[in-house]
């Protein structure tokens, strides 16, 4: 084992398929995760158990994609940002908003929101209509925001579902040749006049308001156009962006796997050949220790400690190093059992050297190859007991990992809703993660160990 | 190993003891109030509600005291006396869970839920390991055949897949897509029904299906590995050369030699999947340990935490031991004194 260099190591290592196949997963997830620390802001993210901050969203919608495979193309969700044209004329001052939209799907969008945020003083006019592609105008609503002397800023949200929308379409009903009254708002308004079905093509929603004071301003304004698909990764059922967790889930996944088997591969590196090194008592009550622990059950015993003590990540992180570093202590004792009886290392014995120095110069680095197939092998037994852990809902809620989603799915019954997006995104993730160290691993190993090879 | 298990049940009244002197505080408190609106007659006695609020506190602190929760749960006698008690297997009593029959005593609802989760394990166990020394003696028979590339491909990928993200989507498939399976495991007929076992069976088929699944790659992979060490010793080159049928030489000479390292894994196996019988139960709902775990932790219901894990770690153990055992058998060189 001490036979190869690390040059051979290298040699080897890039001609193994499976190895190299390896690390280019692991390139392309390290690729993901700089994109999603670089795109998405830390901020969002911590919003992600905060149902305020999604409100915009629409409530499990499939992937947008979805739409290339399938004949009957899904309504998307679109948020729409508007064009601003201000104007004035006989005192009043208009300021006139455009949010076009493309509607190019086979089902009608199940409903529409106007949010705004506006600062006026007086009296303050709104009206919202639609500007179909037959080129016929809606008008939705006209109405007044409460009278205000002094300057106040004012925030509304109006629903398809209004009382008001309903009066005037009813009173447009003989544009339509079907019966308007028992159809949903939106089923009316992008139909086609003759018969019920979705009218393709440009719409525009054009809101006006009309203020007699040139101060007032419309300070945020978007109209959200309800679909049933969404982002790249659609989203679960309390509407959050699953793209958004799911990228922010591949640094985190890496980062607790990494260094759960960093850690561990140390501490039962230096353990197993400290342990082997001394012998005779010393030898025999470490791995007594070492017995007592194997014997733990792990699971369990992660479980009290998530529940009672902490589930901060950093601390899983700790609680899973103390069970993995058993099977690496046992395997480097009998390694440095060996290696103490080399000739070099009872030289160094001989001339005085001190038995730290010993170890760490000259029995570690002859297990090193080791410790890294080792390194690679355990990360994916850490990163699928913390989704085990986090998917039994033991996880850090202010760090929503891959198990967490994979959780918040179990809970809301995805397997029996069909949301397919929910589920098997994040378990694919993991195991994909999981399946490129094992690849490096086994890669490492077979070198290593040359019996394997055959 | 009773050393063993002393200091798992140590460690795990230590890390839930001071929750449990709360909770059990605080019924006290809880049992005290109550009694005292139930019986109006006994604040009647009092003018200045200072008084009575000292005389409550009195007799809760006296409450606390009969029950020796004075004393902070670290205290030797307390642990040793919990100790003792747990292990003539006297869990007490749950707080919130109830057995099937309603028993709130924390061994009767074990009782219940530990034949079920054996029956699944096993039954998983036993097939993965018969389809894994078969397909694993295939393999290391040709090594670099079809078999042997495509078994050692499946043990890499089916390793690193968790089992119970697996089983999500076996529901997902069979119970909801196409409506072979039940999507609860839980089987919905009282135990005394003739047809219970059957149902039973019907019921616990995804779960084994997704165990199997996932399971039995590795272990081809495992016994195909020993194997292949096995199989270039001399005894077998010597049969060889005897011209004895190959197909004996795999299956009867070189499994035997394997068989030591593989019966122990299989033990260890065994005893691992039942720490992963937690998530995996929870998944399908099945009435067992794992399931009765996963509920005690999300209402902390302690006392019935304490009694699985101390049971986890007894089937743990004594599994490790028949381990050891059957490795004597397998391996008469092992035993010693005769």
């Amino acid at each position: 084992m001490s036979s190869i260099s690390t040059e051979d190591i290298k040699r080897e290592f890039t001609r193994s398929v499976l190895g190299m196949t390896g690390i280019a997963i692991i390139t392309s997830l390290i690729i993901i995760s700089i994109i999603a620390t670089v795109t998405i802001p830390a901020s969002t993210f911590q919003e992600w158990n905060n149902p305020e901050k999604w409100l915009t969203y629409p409530k499990t919608s499939i992937p947008i994609w979805v739409n290339y495979f399938t004949s009957e193309k899904i309504p998307e969700h679109k948020i729409i940002e508007p064009r601003i044209i201000n104007s004035e004329s006989d005192n009043t001052y208009l300021t006139s908003q455009q949010f076009p939209v493309n509607f190019e799907f086979d089902d009608f969008p199940s409903d529409f929101v106007y949010e705004f945020e506006t600062k006026y003083s007086d009296s303050y006019l709104l009206t919202v209509s639609l500007l179909r592609p037959d080129e016929k105008e809606i008008n939705l609503i006209s109405t007044s925001l409460p009278f205000s002397e002094n300057e106040t800023v004012y925030k509304q949200r109006i629903f398809s579902t209004d009382e008001m929308i309903k009066k005037n379409i009813r009173m447009e009903s003989e544009m339509f040749a079907f019966d308007v009254s028992d159809k949903n708002l939106t089923n009316v308004i992008f139909s086609e006049t003759s018969e019920n079905k979705v009218l393709k093509g440009d719409y525009t929603f054009i809101i006006n308001t009309y203020g007699i004071k040139s101060e007032n301003k419309i300070i945020d304004s978007k109209i959200i156009l309800g679909g049933k698909a969404f982002g790249f990764m659609g989203t679960d059922e309390l509407r959050r962006d699953l793209a958004v967790g799911l990228l922010w889930g591949t640094p985190l996944a890496l980062f607790i796997g990494v260094s759960v088997a960093i850690g561990s591969v140390i501490v039962g590196l230096v353990y197993g050949v400290y342990s082997g090194y001394k012998g005779k008592k010393t030898d025999e009550a470490l791995m007594r220790f070492n017995d007592v622990i194997y014997a733990l059950p792990a699971l369990p015993f992660l479980i009290i400690l998530a529940v009672t003590i902490s589930n901060s990540i950093f601390l899983m992180i700790g609680f899973l190093m103390i069970f993995s570093w058993v099977g690496i202590a046992k395997v480097s004792r009998s390694m440095s059992l060996q290696i103490k009886t080399r000739q070099y290392v009872e030289a160094a014995k001989i001339m005085g050297e001190k038995d730290t120095k010993i170890i760490f110069k000259h029995i570690i680095p002859q297990l090193l190859p080791y410790a890294f197939a080792s390194i690679a092998i355990s990360v994916p037994a850490a990163i699928t007991t913390e989704a085990g852990l986090s998917f039994l809902g033991l996880g850090d809620p202010s760090f929503p990992t891959w198990g967490q989603i994979l959780h918040d799915a179990n809970t809301y019954g995805a397997a029996a809703q069909g949301f397919w997006w929910w589920i098997v995104p994040p378990g694919l993730l993991i195991a994909v993660t999981g399946l490129a160290f094992v690849f490096i691993g086994n890669a490492l190993d077979t070198i290593v160990n040359p019996k394997l090879k055959r | 190993m009773f050393g063993v298990l002393l200091i798992t049940l140590l460690l795990t009244i230590a890390l839930v003891g001071s929750n449990m002197d709360t909770i059990l505080k605080q019924g006290i408190i809880f049992q005290v109030r109550s009694e005292i609106t139930d019986n109006p007659s006994i604040s009647q006695n009092f003018t200045n509600p200072d008084e009575f609020e000292a005389y409550v506190q009195q007799k809760i602190d006296e409450r606390i005291k009969n029950l020796g929760l004075d004393s902070p749960w670290y205290s030797p006698q307390r642990i040793g006396y919990t100790m003792i008690k747990i292990m003539m297997l006297d869990f007490g009593n749950a707080t919130f869970l109830t057995s099937d029959n309603g028993s709130s005593d924390v061994g009767d609802i074990l009782l219940e839920k530990i034949p079920k989760t054996v029956l699944l394990f096993t039954t998983a166990t036993i097939i993965i390991s018969i389809i894994g020394i078969v397909l694993g003696a295939a393999s290391s028979n040709k090594i670099g055949s079809k078999t042997d590339r495509v078994t050692s491909t499946f043990a890499v990928i089916s390793s690193s897949f968790p089992v119970w993200w697996i089983g999500m989507l076996m529901i997902f498939a069979f119970a909801f897509v196409y409506q072979i399976f039940p999507a609860r495991a839980t089987p919905d007929m009282e135990p005394s029904d003739p047809g219970y076992i059957l149902s039973l069976l019907y019921h616990m088929a995804l779960p084994v299906i997704t165990i199997v699944l996932i399971g039995f790659g590795s272990w081809a992979y495992l016994v195909r590995n020993f194997m292949v060490g096995v199989m270039q010793e001399d005894f077998i080159t010597a049969k060889k050369t005897m011209g004895i049928n190959k197909k004996k030489i795999v299956y009867k000479h070189a499994l035997k030699n394997a068989a030591p390292p593989i019966v122990t894994i299989l033990a260890l196996s065994l005893s691992g999947s039942l720490g992963g019988a937690i998530i995996t139960e929870a998944v399908f709902d099945w009435p067992g340990m794992g399931r009765l775990y996963f509920e005690a932790i999300t209402v902390m219901d302690l006392p019935v935490i304490i009694g699985s894990t101390y049971i986890l770690t007894v089937l743990f153990l004594v599994s490790i031991f028949i381990a050891d055992l059957l490795y004597g058998y397998f391996d008469p060189r092992v035993r010693t004194g005769t």
